[in-house]
């Protein structure tokens, strides 16, 4: 993409375009990596609820998988997670392991 | 008809914001401006004016809040001095850089420490380069006037920049003198409707402030910042030009007093530039070819104009209220010396820093000056570039 010019930019940084942070793919800050052990899972939702982002995706009202294109790998969601008697169904990796 | 009333500094300015009718006010209060948002904030509570005021606990709360209603579409005011405009320091480029259009009345005082209420220019120095415009003003009336227009530049849709208006702590703001206030239509007309960019609270058209900008875009906001300023100087004179239908009063970039065909001069702010000209006036009934340039848009700071009115003249003292440790000279004295560079023949330039802490600035300091002034314009030779006044040995 192009980038512009001074004489482009909108004035004040103020963003008009409504839902643009789609556009700006954070994922790339992670250095731990949230994974989904699916079958500690309880559907409790905590972590679609406690995401900082919206990296927790739901399907049909139930846990889907995470959007790596914008989780920045804080651990909230492994921290928050209950899991299934006393075993996560979220354990934060180290990237590129 | 305009009436003519014997205020002080903060009556006229707190009756100028009365008269626009401002949305939104936070402020927290700070010797020498606390009077004057004092008295603004009994308008609010006598039901003369429809502004809502936010109380907020400090001055860095108070410029958030103002950057916050200015955001969602608001006519914002407010008023601080010294340490509270210091505290708003962060917050003043937010403001800014946001090109959020809120007008800010500066009573200028003294920085701590030591700990000193009394007026000089070091808060307003201090903020000189954070992006706002900065009106300056002698005294009530100047005050008033420029308070009026503040607004016109600021939301001028060319500009939409915050502007803070200056005046001398006590000596103008707590001093009864004689000046006019406009009508309040007049003032209202002149001001006229607020018109929105990009209001918050517009929710069919929804708008994120504050983003992220990261190297591959800040230089260029900042590039746009630098050519927005770089328009004001039009817009104040265009502005200054309707004000002086509704008032009669002229206004410039800057105030020139029997500069033409002198040889040496002043450059000085605010409330001292009253008692130079008086000195001036001594001087050339003496003979003394003596006059003065005060300047009144003191940011973006039109080097261009200042340097032609200055070029001629064989010495200038640029007087200074405010220190800049370890920059070698006062504030003002960099900028005149920036403005006088491009030219071949120039005046000699000397630097007296005074009146800090609200020290007196007396007419034999002027005299003192205007001495030295044509014994340099007589011998083309300096003692010394940089001297404080009115201070013990
Ligand atoms: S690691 Fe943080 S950003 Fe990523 S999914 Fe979990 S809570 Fe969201
Ligand atoms: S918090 Fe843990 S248990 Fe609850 S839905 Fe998310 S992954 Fe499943």
């Amino acid at each position: 993409m192009k980038l512009k010019g001074w004489k482009d930019v909108k004035p004040g940084a103020v963003v008009t375009e409504a839902g643009s942070a789609l556009k700006f793919k954070t994922g790339s800050w992670r250095a731990f990596k949230p994974k989904w052990i699916e079958e500690n899972c309880i559907q409790c939702m905590f972590c679609w609820i406690y995401c900082p982002d919206m990296a927790v995706k739901a399907k049909d009202g139930k846990r889907a998988e995470f959007d790596y294109d914008y989780c920045k790998g804080c651990g909230i969601c492994a921290l928050e997670c209950p899991g299934k008697k006393g075993n996560k169904a979220i354990v934060m990796e180290e990237e590129g392991k | 008809m305009p009436k003519i009333v014997a205020v002080t500094g903060n009556e006229a300015v707190a009756e100028a914001f009365r008269q626009v009718n401002p949305d939104v006010c936070a402020a927290y209060p700070i010797t020498p401006s606390t009077d004057l948002m004092q008295r603004f904030a009994s308008f609010v509570n006598n039901g003369k004016v429809k502004t809502e005021i936010i109380l907020v606990e400090s001055e860095h709360s108070a410029m958030s809040a103002c950057i916050g209603a200015s955001a969602a579409g608001g006519r914002v005011i407010t008023a601080t001095s010294s340490q509270g405009l210091a505290l708003m320091w962060e917050e003043l480029f937010i403001a800014s850089g946001t090109r959020l259009p809120i007008v800010l009345g500066l009573v200028n005082r003294a920085l701590s420490a030591p700990l000193n209420i009394h007026g000089d220019h070091s808060d307003g120095m201090g903020a000189r380069d954070c992006g706002w415009i900065q009106l300056w003003s002698e005294n009530a009336q100047e005050a008033y006037d420029n308070t009026i227009q503040a607004f016109r530049i600021a939301e001028h849709m060319d500009i939409r920049l915050p502007a803070m208006t200056c005046m001398d702590g006590f000596i103008i703001s707590h001093s009864i003198e004689r000046m006019e206030y406009l009508d309040d239509e007049v003032v209202k007309n002149f001001a006229g409707e607020f018109r929105t960019v990009n209001p918050l609270l517009d929710i069919e058209h929804p708008v994120s402030y504050g983003p992220l900008i990261l190297p591959d875009y800040y230089m260029e906001f900042r590039r746009a910042h630098a050519e927005v300023m770089s328009k004001v100087p039009e817009v104040v004179l265009s502005v200054a030009k309707d004000f002086e239908k509704i008032s009669g009063r002229k206004y410039s970039l800057f105030e020139t007093y029997r500069l033409e065909d002198a040889e040496i001069a002043f450059v000085i702010l605010n409330s001292a530039a009253g008692t130079s000209k008086d000195v001036i006036d001594e001087f050339r009934n003496k003979g003394v070819k003596a006059g003065l340039l005060k300047p009144r848009l003191y940011r973006p700071f039109p080097y261009e104009e200042v340097g032609e009115a200055l070029k001629h003249l064989k010495a200038v003292c640029v007087l200074d209220r405010a220190d800049a440790f370890g920059a070698s000279y006062g504030p003002l004295y960099i900028d005149i010396a920036a403005s006088l560079y491009p030219y071949k023949e120039k005046p000699t330039l000397i630097n007296k820093i005074y009146g800090l802490g609200g020290r007196d600035y007396l007419p034999e300091h002027a005299e003192l000056v205007l001495n030295e002034l044509a014994e340099v314009a007589k011998t083309g030779r300096v003692k010394t570039f940089k001297e404080y006044i009115g201070v013990r040995e």
